[in-house]
């Protein structure tokens, strides 16, 4: 642990928090169709878009029809990607857009690749670099970076609304939100995030891959392509998809300590700015605040011990006689799959950054963390997307926690529950449980699935039989289902034995219970959210008064803290004692 | 002049542990087992299929079988979970029992009272009445019972109600008005009355109020269906933990036995507040029929936690009610003892409560009280179209009455008010009080100044529900001045003067589209539209049958402060509701600490039967895995009749502000949760482990 360390840690909160606050004032704004700086140059390009696709924006929709309209959007651009991966090398596609002439990947793993693009999990079995043309890579896989943020950006928005929702059923308008989404959030950061990725070195270019000859007199074929553009997104949309298989450790991809913090800043950003405008939304900053604290705070724990963890080294580590110790020239610590340029901190911290978001994204190998170190990737997925989460996800999966803290907690100052002046009954407590229900049901069954069959373990090297191959298909199902896509690595899903795809095969099992565990946690928990929208927007508001328990001060803070902890522990610990905790507890190496 | 708010006359709480009542909750304990009784709580009900699971697996081993699922547990481990698991089924059906019969106990006092008795007829003929049905008109007479509910419509008479009420002293019905009503089974003690019945057959006051108290009518109310759905998702995480649980420890290579995973289960899902649940309920509605409150619906129990906005009658709640005389302004040239020998003379006939205090006033200035035989003095009434009374004597005519009223008189006599006379009137009015002038013939003598108290304490109860987050609205027929003296007075939050019913049912209307939850309490015949209305409306007995029809909850003891507790019975009840889930739910920290590193002891162990790494969990220091997992189980058990008392006697609540009472609780109740098992399942251990030997 250096000082340099924590003091990237400290000022990382603090940027954060910074640029958090006037980004959810905007969004605010955006999503109550005020008029906001961009206005003038956007309103014109907005307006359009609704004519051409002749949305009427002005029209509401209940929560039915705001689900319907998502849930076709999102089987339409399920299909429309499957379409653009198979036919990859297809005679229409231009040469330049897939220079190398790649084939498309089988249709079990390209099953398994639709799902988690339009999931915004981006996990991938695949490595982008061997398997994607650019023209999959930039309109098939970067669109969907784009589009599936939006749809969770509006889902986050339409619960708002449902809370807020004084009179009537309509939740807004679908196609409006997502529309407003891609013009005025995502596009002015994402133009202004790749300007500064590429003036650091970051890649964007049409060429072949290239061959360099090495001092050792071998050759080595360097991939090439439009990375920014993705790499921007990957980050800001809680992607996480790398453009090249070993994503933000990759120099292209991740250049600088500088592009490390600013890639953890894109990441965060709007999941954090938007519990901000969850509170100006509401019409009292101070909900957004106690849901923020709440959020830091886990989000601190979890650094905090990663960063220690990783920097003390694991009992394996210090059993075999390895320095872990700072000395001259190095930090010390487990550097085992860390880059060097990051460092220790900048790895623990880029690592929880991905993981409490659903982004994924990995700058080192989680799978070479310590126990302890490598048990708070699974922990920060155990709760569920509640710590900051991804885009929009994170917003209404800590909405649904809040509910349920305020049931409980309500009934202990004596009024039946109340939340933003809301009574919560049986209909609101079912559809929030179910939807809490959903990630974990679905994580343990599948990791069930795969450690009890012939058909998961497959998946898994014949070395990883103990803990770790324990760790890698609970983290693999766990990721999915919460549509992160980081991987302990390890886990297989496609074996390809030549770039390009020739005679490469997937493995059926994991692509498809994967692809399945990542649409079901998906769009489950937003049929529920947006049901739960729907349930509160018609209710009638009591006024609060002093007998009313408050969901903005310290103590509603510490007893949501407590729910999520409780929820997250109670559910998982089985699982995590079996193995990230055995492998912290034990000198023997798996 | 001031009195004490009257102290709410509180039943003797029944004993929990009378003979009778242990003995029928036991017996009902194992009734209740029946999983057609179990299934309508999904939480118990999963308890009791557990607990048959783990029997046939236990008389699979104890033939000689081997267990279902595997794994090598010996048969008495199998033997002692199914005991305890039995046991928590039995607890849980213990706990309601127990809380039925203590109502059960009330409602047979009163059954005792419904006995056959015969009805006369007006036109004397007789009739059982249980045959008696709406619209029949009976004759009752002293010493006989009233056979049904009705109104009286003719006569007035003495009623002995103590047997609901518990109030010894008979009170008076009559017909007209507000005191109308008459209740089944209670006892007429002098004159003779018509009664008009209210009723059809099988549905009087007393048998609802049986049927209440002893719980047959209960369904679950809003706020428990909704915990319902909470406590069955978490049961439905925790079976999905332990069903993925197997096939995770076959991953490495730990067989985890049918019956652990069971007790795991049983230990894991919310069993504590589960069992609790329905007693709770059921004591809450005890606690108010302890306080002489019947609640026709749990729903009103709960909504009286959530009450916003309490609308209180001036007159008999806030104030006294009477209009006590209280200070004699005589005119100039007046002695003040003229005044009040007049004023005195005056209302010796006049036996409302303000004539005698006039009396009693007059005494302090040393006027001795005449008799009105020895005077042979004429009585002059009160006319709504004279609004004044008096005396004749010895052919001097002495009035008092309202001002004007007065000086119209005088002047029609011929004599001429002194000019003080209007200033005094003015002055007594604005300060909210009612000046009675007074007259002898043609000259006005003075004024006494009628005031209208206001209890004692109520002060405090309103800072009291101010703290509770309640606003308090006084209902008053005064002008907008004296109601305002009197609301100032008071301390409440605000008033309505010049109420009417219909103001009075647009005032509530008016709270309840602000989405505010509205309580009051009412008795007239003109108060029911605004009973009906409010969220909790509370009918004082002595009311109109009208008025107890339209509320919700009816006070026996007619005493209009008892909203106070009623609201806190009601936030009593949620908040035993929300300690106890949170206190069950925090128990499971524990619960896995003891049973995951029993269970998966030697995993990974780096020798066949050594200790693994995650022993080093076994942050208990417990005995055996199996004298471990026992002692969770019995925890788990006990716990529930433990807990009883608080279930029953609801945890108290205090006015200490939403967030400091959060506070407190999630401290109690959350923290102690999470601490409580570890020091429970340790010493249970400790037991455990030394009887089993290691």
């Amino acid at each position: 642990m250096t000082f340099a360390g924590w003091a990237t840690i400290v000022l990382f909160a603090v940027i954060l928090t910074a640029l958090a606050l006037p980004l959810g004032g905007y969004m605010a704004k955006v999503y109550s169709a005020q008029r906001v700086f961009l206005s003038p140059i956007l309103a014109g390009p907005e307006r359009l878009l609704y004519r051409v696709f002749r949305v009427d924006e002005r029209q509401g929709q209940d929560w039915k029809a705001y689900a319907k309209s998502l849930l076709v959007f999102s089987l339409a651009g399920w299909l429309l990607l499957y379409l653009i991966l198979r036919t990859q090398n297809a005679f229409f596609v231009p040469h330049g857009l897939n220079p190398l002439g790649y084939h498309s990947a089988p249709w079990n793993v390209t099953f398994n690749t639709v799902s988690s693009f339009v999931t915004n999990t981006n996990w991938q079995y695949y490595s982008g670099e061997t398997t994607m043309s650019y023209f999959s890579q930039m309109l098939g896989l970067t669109v969907q970076n784009w589009l599936s943020a939006s749809v969770a950006v509006a889902v986050a928005v339409a619960l708002i609304r449902g809370i807020m929702g004084r009179s009537g059923k309509s939740l807004g308008n679908f196609w409006q939100d997502l529309v407003r989404t891609i013009l005025y959030v995502l596009a002015p950061i994402s133009v202004l995030g790749a300007l500064v990725l590429v003036s650091q070195g970051v890649i964007q270019n049409f060429s072949t891959y290239l061959s360099a000859h090495t001092i050792t007199g071998l050759s080595q074929t360097i991939a090439m392509g439009p990375v920014a553009s993705q790499e921007v997104i990957k980050e800001l949309g809680t992607n996480g998809g790398g453009f090249f298989n070993v994503n933000s450790a990759h120099p292209f991809e991740n250049p600088t300590a500088f592009t490390n913090l600013f890639e953890m800043l894109l990441v965060l950003i709007i999941p954090a700015a938007l519990v901000f405008t969850y509170g100006r939304m509401t019409g009292n900053r101070r909900q957004g605040y106690a849901i923020y604290s709440a959020m830091m705070a886990l989000f601190l724990v979890a650094v905090v011990v990663a960063y220690v963890a990783e920097a003390h080294g694991s009992p394996a580590q210090h059993a075999a006689g390895l320095h872990t110790h700072a000395i001259s020239g190095s930090g010390g610590g487990n550097m085992e799959g860390k880059e060097q340029r990051f460092g220790i901190a900048g790895s623990a911290l880029f690592d929880v950054v991905t993981t409490v978001t659903s982004c994924g994204a990995v700058n080192s190998a989680i799978e070479s963390f310590t126990g302890i170190g490598g048990a708070v990737p699974m922990a920060n997925l155990s709760a569920s997307e509640t710590i900051f989460g991804g885009v929009g996800t994170g917003l209404y999966s800590i909405l649904l926690y809040v509910l349920l803290a305020v049931f409980i907690g309500g009934l202990m100052v004596g009024r039946t529950p109340e939340w933003l002046g809301k009574k919560l009954e049986a209909r609101e407590i079912k559809l929030a449980g179910l939807g809490i229900l959903v990630t974990p049901l679905a994580a343990l069954f599948a990791t069930a699935l795969a450690t009890a069959s012939h058909g998961g373990r497959a998946s898994i090297s014949e070395l990883g039989k103990g803990p770790q191959g324990f760790s890698e298909s609970f983290y693999a199902y766990l990721s999915q289902a919460n549509n992160n896509g980081s991987a302990f690595a390890g886990y297989t899903g496609f074996v390809q034995p030549n770039a390009g795809n020739v005679g490469s095969h997937g493995v059926t099992f994991a692509d498809l219970l994967g692809g399945g565990v990542m649409l079901f946690a998906r769009f489950a928990p937003i049929l529920f959210a947006l049901a739960v929208a729907g349930a509160l927007a018609g209710k009638r508001v009591t006024p609060a008064g002093l007998g009313t328990m408050r969901t903005d001060n310290p103590t509603f803070v510490v007893l949501l803290i407590a729910v999520i902890i409780l929820v997250g522990a109670l559910t998982f610990f089985p699982a995590l004692l079996l193995g990230p905790v055995v492998q912290g507890l034990t000198g023997h190496l798996y | 002049m001031s009195s004490q708010i009257p102290h709410a006359h509180e039943r003797q709480a029944i004993s929990l542990f009378q003979g009778e009542i242990v003995r029928r909750a036991l017996i009902d304990s194992i009734k209740k087992l029946d999983p057609r009784v179990q299934i309508r709580n999904p939480v118990m009900f999963v308890v009791e299929l557990s607990s048959l699971i783990t029997t046939i697996t236990w008389l699979i081993q104890a033939f000689g079988g081997k267990p279902l699922g595997g794994g090598s547990e010996p048969a008495w481990y199998t033997f002692l979970i199914a005991v305890w698991l039995w046991l928590t089924v039995i607890f849980a059906n213990m706990a309601e029992a127990f809380a039925e019969g203590r109502g059960r106990a009330q409602a047979d006092t009163l059954r005792a009272m419904r006995k056959e008795t015969v009805a006369t007829m007006r036109d004397g003929s007789t009739r059982a009445a249980a045959e008696l049905s709406r619209g029949d008109v009976v004759v009752v007479a002293a010493g006989e019972l009233i056979p049904g509910d009705g109104t009286v419509i003719e006569g007035i008479a003495t009623v002995d109600e103590s047997a609901i009420t518990g109030e010894s002293a008979p009170v008076i019905r009559e017909s007209g008005g507000d005191r109308s009503a008459v209740t089944g089974g209670t006892r007429v003690t002098s004159d003779r009355i018509l009664v008009e019945i209210t009723q059809e057959p099988g549905q009087s006051f007393l048998e609802r109020m049986i049927s209440l108290v002893e719980g047959a009518e209960r369904r679950k109310t809003p706020n428990e269906v909704a915990l319902n759905i909470l406590l069955a998702a978490l049961t439905l995480i925790f079976m999905i933990v332990v069903v993925t649980l197997r096939p995770f420890g076959l991953f490495a290579g730990t067989s985890i036995s049918e019956t652990t995973l069971i007790a795991l289960l049983v230990a894991l899902i919310p069993t504590t507040i589960g069992a609790l649940l329905s007693a709770i309920g059921i004591a809450g509605m005890d606690r108010l029929v302890r306080r002489n409150v019947l609640a026709l619906s749990g729903r009103a129990v709960e909504a009286s936690g959530d009450i916003d906005v309490l609308l209180l009658d001036k007159t008999g709640t806030i104030t006294i009610g009477n209009r006590l005389a209280s200070e004699l302004v005589p005119m100039p040239g007046v002695a003040e003892s003229e005044l009040a020998e007049v004023a005195q003379l005056a209302s010796l006939a006049d036996e409302t409560p303000e004539g005698r205090s006039i009396v009693v006033l007059a005494k302090q200035y040393g006027i001795r009280e005449h008799d009105m035989g020895t005077l042979q003095a004429e009585f002059v009434p009160f006319t709504a179209q004279t609004r004044m009374s008096g005396v004749d004597i010895d052919g001097r005519r002495l009035r008092k009455g309202a001002g004007d009223a007065i000086v119209e008189l005088v002047r029609g006599e011929g004599g001429s008010p002194p000019p003080e006379l209007q200033v005094v009137l003015d002055r007594i009015g604005n300060e909210g009080g009612t000046p009675l002038a007074v007259a002898r013939d043609s000259q006005v003598l003075g004024v006494v100044y009628l005031k209208d108290t206001v209890k004692e304490g109520m002060k405090a109860r309103f800072d009291q529900l101010r703290a509770m987050g309640i606003r308090t609205v006084m209902v008053t027929g005064d002008n907008r001045l004296t109601a305002a003296k009197i609301a100032e007075e008071a301390g409440v939050d605000d008033f309505l003067a010049e109420a009417t019913p219909e103001r009075k049912l647009a005032l509530i209307r008016e709270h309840q589209e602000d989405g505010r939850l509205v309580a009051m309490t009412g008795d007239g015949t003109n108060d029911a539209p605004a009973l009906a209305q409010a969220d909790v409306g509370v009918a004082m007995n002595t009311g109109t049958q009208a008025a107890r029809e339209a509320g919700n909850m009816v006070d026996l003891d007619s005493n209009p402060t008892k909203l106070i507790e009623i609201v806190e019975v009601g936030k009593q009840l949620l908040i035993t509701r929300g300690a106890l889930s949170t206190f069950s739910i925090a128990n499971d920290v524990a619960k896995y600490f003891a049973i995951l590193p029993a269970v998966f002891i030697s995993t990974y162990a780096a020798s066949p039967g050594g200790k693994g790494p995650l022993h080093v969990l076994n942050i208990m220091g417990l005995g055996t895995p199996r004298s471990a997992i026992i002692s969770a189980i019995i925890f788990n058990a006990i716990v529930i009749p433990m807990l009883i008392p608080i279930a029953l006697k609801g945890v108290g609540y205090r006015p200490i502000g939403a967030s400091a009472l959060l506070r407190r609780n999630l401290l109690i109740y959350g923290l102690g949760g999470i601490i409580a098992p570890f020091i429970g399942i340790k010493l249970i251990d400790l037991i455990v482990h030394n009887l089993l030997g290691g």
